[in-house]
């Protein structure tokens, strides 16, 4: 959908954009810290299984997990050292999950252990999608979504377009556009992959206008043989969403309930995209990822290429942090996690850490006012609810009736309606209980 | 390292918020008043002054003493009341008795807005509930104009201010009429340039055309009002008068005259636009104010009174939820409209 000049999608918001602390920040390695703790359960599915003992010795990039079902992933050592423990972590979600608690050895000179590679040329679907899954990839925008599950095409299905998404909308983070920037062979690499996975004609990377110097530069390299194109999107949030990129882009439109392989489109990372053409033809497997270490209680922002693995405390005291520290959340400010405890470690899903002091902390401590009916809500969805009346519903407590009437379990959580409230009502917060109470209610259902 | 030993907080997304907020868009509408209500000051003197004190006063207290009755924390902060009480004095013909003005307020408040439940809650315009009340009540009274631009406005109060409750006033033979009574009742039409600029006859704040689209400029420009609405309004009223005055042009007003006449800038610009009384939807605004604009076309020509803003707004008012439950975008990925709450 074309409005003023460039793409764009209906409804969003402006967020401020907030991102000239990192983005022209070339990416560094991170160091390891004394103690690795990864978590078995980085993904969406079932944890994988771990494949070392306590005691035992691995080099880094070797696999220390095999996946625990089809919807899970390998693991891979994200330093040469010694496995200390295997044992429950604290996660992100307050839950405990299985962990491999790995000392690096100090005097190791952490090279990457090589595996079998997976050729381009030659490796039919199947192997390339085996590939992936070993390699531990998901979606690294944040979603975590195994990757080889979404490209597993059913046979009644097809999919023409292959998306590619740069836009990176969230405030504060850069990671993907240092990625676009500094490692355009290996996004290409990864897109010849996933063409030849996904059988798709040709493949569109969409990049926000916020990052003309990395479209260009993909744009500047585009190989002649690659059927790719390079799109500037306007900026607006939520525009990293799938469905919203898909409307922007294609001009289709996602069914309510359905996924983007129903209007023939299939949606990959950028970040995700690269780390498939990094290592599969190493056969190798995620053992860092790229992060965006910012926020106004970072003294050193920065893209860093973290192992996985590394607890938040390490991280934070490594770019050091303000005396006011008051929040940090994993991902950006529009749909991240504040974290409760500093144990937790970088996982894959991890695209950004943002450390907030107290003054930013202090401008989301608004007064509640009532309701006004100002509409910014409903001009800001960008699937079209009526947040505000979603909300009477809810204070109302009429779960049922916001998801059969208004289409809430259609929302994505993406918390534009939160954001431009002028009565700071903290309606997306609200909608996330309202939709756990809904598929309580249908579990309960379907197992009573 | 000693920052990483603090308690950190733990809050939902989002982290960040767009810096809007109810009592700055409220506040913001007050200031975006305040060149109307200078210039109904300079006008009419030390009426439109103690009008306006008097009608800040009565919303004030009457919303005060709610917040107390209902057991609530005052409400006085959220500029809501603050609003009403300036536009619900704008809206008053100088000169009208004190006494009057502070009942209107009363029950404007009270019945227009607290009865309701407050902010938010109102379904009808708290300060035209207060002057349709008055209209009701003391028709002569909301009928006498006392002139604009008297010489001794700065020294003298008419003697109407100052009466007594439940006596007649008295105007001292000293009242004007407003352009839109001179049309209707001696079919004399009044320059539009005089009417644009403010020095007619009129209510309080409602004389000054351009003064008050300044407002509603401004308050554009900052994202704080829905320009559809009075958009809608404005072009259907100087469409369908334009098409009446086409017809037949001595029997009906130009489009310029009924656009700058009366209260339609004001209710056009500051009354109709009042959220909570108006649709939540971009296309719903544009019906809402067509309406609007359709009732006073229809109520100054054909009715019996001269002027029909507030009733054709209070109208929409009331088709309000109505509007809001028949226009619904449709929700993304889904084929049907959206079924009604």
């Amino acid at each position: 959908m074309r409005l003023l000049g460039l793409q764009s999608f209906r409804h969003g918001i402006h967020p401020p954009d907030l991102k000239d602390a990192t983005r022209a920040l070339p990416i560094r390695q991170f160091p390891f810290a004394p103690l690795l703790i990864v978590p078995l359960l980085q993904h969406v599915g079932k944890p994988s299984l771990p494949t070392v003992r306590e005691g035992e010795r691995v080099v880094r990039g070797q696999r220390i997990a095999t996946p625990g079902a089809f919807v899970s992933v390998s693991m891979h050592a994200p330093a040469s050292g010694v496995v200390r423990r295997i044992a429950l972590a604290p996660s992100i979600s307050g839950r405990m999950v299985p962990a491999v608690y790995l000392e690096p050895h100090p005097g190791s000179t952490q090279e990457v252990a090589e595996g079998t590679p997976c050729p381009l040329e030659s490796a039919r679907r199947e192997e390339i999608i085996a590939a992936i899954q070993d390699a531990g990839v998901v979606g690294l925008g944040g979603a975590a979504f195994p990757t080889h599950v979404k490209l597993k095409i059913p046979a009644d299905k097809s999919v023409d377009t292959l998306i590619i998404n740069g836009v990176e909308c969230e405030p504060y983070l850069t990671s993907d556009h240092r990625v676009m920037l500094e490692q355009r062979e290996d996004v290409f690499t990864g897109i010849r992959y996933l063409l030849r996975v996904t059988g798709a004609e040709r493949a569109i990377i969409g990049v926000e206008a916020n990052k003309l110097d990395a479209a260009a530069h993909l744009r500047d390299g585009l190989p002649e043989d690659l059927p790719a194109s390079v799109e500037v999107l306007r900026v607006k949030y939520p525009q990293g969403a799938e469905k919203m990129l898909i409307t922007a882009l294609l001009g289709r439109e996602v069914p309510s309930g359905g996924l983007p392989i129903d209007v023939r489109a299939l949606c990959v990372n950028v970040g995700t995209t690269a780390e498939i053409g990094r290592l599969l033809p190493h056969g190798r497997g995620i053992q860092e990822r790229v992060v965006t270490i910012t926020g106004p209680a970072v003294r050193h922002p920065g893209n860093y290429r973290v192992p996985i693995g590394t607890p938040l405390r390490f991280l934070l005291e490594t770019v050091g942090v303000e005396e006011d520290v008051n929040r940090v959340f994993l991902g950006g400010p529009m749909m991240g996690t504040a974290v409760s405890s500093l144990d937790i470690s970088i996982t894959k899903g991890n695209s950004g850490v943002v450390a907030f002091t107290d003054t930013e902390a202090e401008r989301t401590h608004r007064k509640i006012h009532p309701c006004i009916r100002c509409g910014y809500c409903v001009d800001a969805c960008p699937i079209f609810l009526d947040p505000s009346q979603l909300g009477r519903l809810a204070q109302d407590q009429q779960y049922q009736r916001m998801a059969d009437e208004l289409h809430l379990m259609d929302c994505f959580e993406c918390g534009s309606c939160s954001f431009v409230c002028p009565s700071h009502i903290p309606l997306v917060q609200m909608f996330r209980f309202a939709k756990a109470a809904v598929r309580k209610a249908e579990q309960a259902q379907a197992s009573g | 390292m000693s920052s990483l030993a603090r308690t950190l907080e733990i809050r939902t997304s989002p982290h960040i918020l767009s810096g809007y907020a109810v009592d700055a868009i409220m506040f913001n509408v007050v200031l975006a008043l305040l060149p109307v209500t200078a210039f109904a000051v300079w006008a009419f003197g030390l009426t439109a002054l103690l009008t306006l004190a008097t009608a800040m006063a009565s919303c004030l207290l009457t919303e005060q003493l709610a917040c107390r009755v209902a057991g609530r924390a005052s409400t006085l902060d959220d500029w809501s009341v603050a609003i009403t009480g300036l536009l619900y004095g704008l809206t008053l013909p100088p000169g009208l008795p004190l006494w009057m003005v502070a009942a209107g307020g009363a029950i404007g408040v009270g019945l227009g807005k607290s009865l309701f439940g407050g902010l938010g809650c109102n379904p009808f315009n708290p300060a035209l509930v207060g002057r349709a009340f008055l209209q009701a009540a003391f028709p002569v009274a909301m009928t006498s104009w006392v002139p604009a631009f008297a010489a001794e406005r700065f020294r003298t109060l008419p003697a109407s201010s100052l009466a007594a409750p439940f006596s007649q006033p008295s105007y001292d033979g000293v009242t004007t009429a407003t352009p839109l009574a001179l049309w209707k009742f001696d079919g004399q039409l009044t320059e539009v340039g005089d009417m644009a600029l403010g020095f007619i006859g009129g209510s309080t704040g409602e004389t000054s055309g351009l003064l008050i689209l300044l407002g509603g400029i401004y308050l554009v420009a900052r994202n704080m009002m829905s320009w559809r609405i009075p958009v809608a309004i404005l072009g259907v009223v100087a469409g369908a008068s334009g098409i009446l005055h086409g017809l037949d042009p001595a029997g009906y007003a130009p489009p310029g005259f009924m656009l700058f006449s009366g209260g339609l800038m004001l209710g056009a610009v500051f009354m109709a636009t009042d959220m909570v009384g108006s649709p939540m939807t971009s296309a719903g605004c544009v019906v809402y104010g067509a309406l609007i604009g359709l009732l006073v076309v229809v109520i100054r020509v054909w009715g019996g009174m001269p002027e029909g803003v507030m009733y054709a707004i209070l109208f929409g008012n009331a088709t309000t939820p109505l509007i809001d439950r028949w226009i619904r975008p449709r929700t993304y990925g889904t084929s049907v409209r959206r079924a009604s709450p």
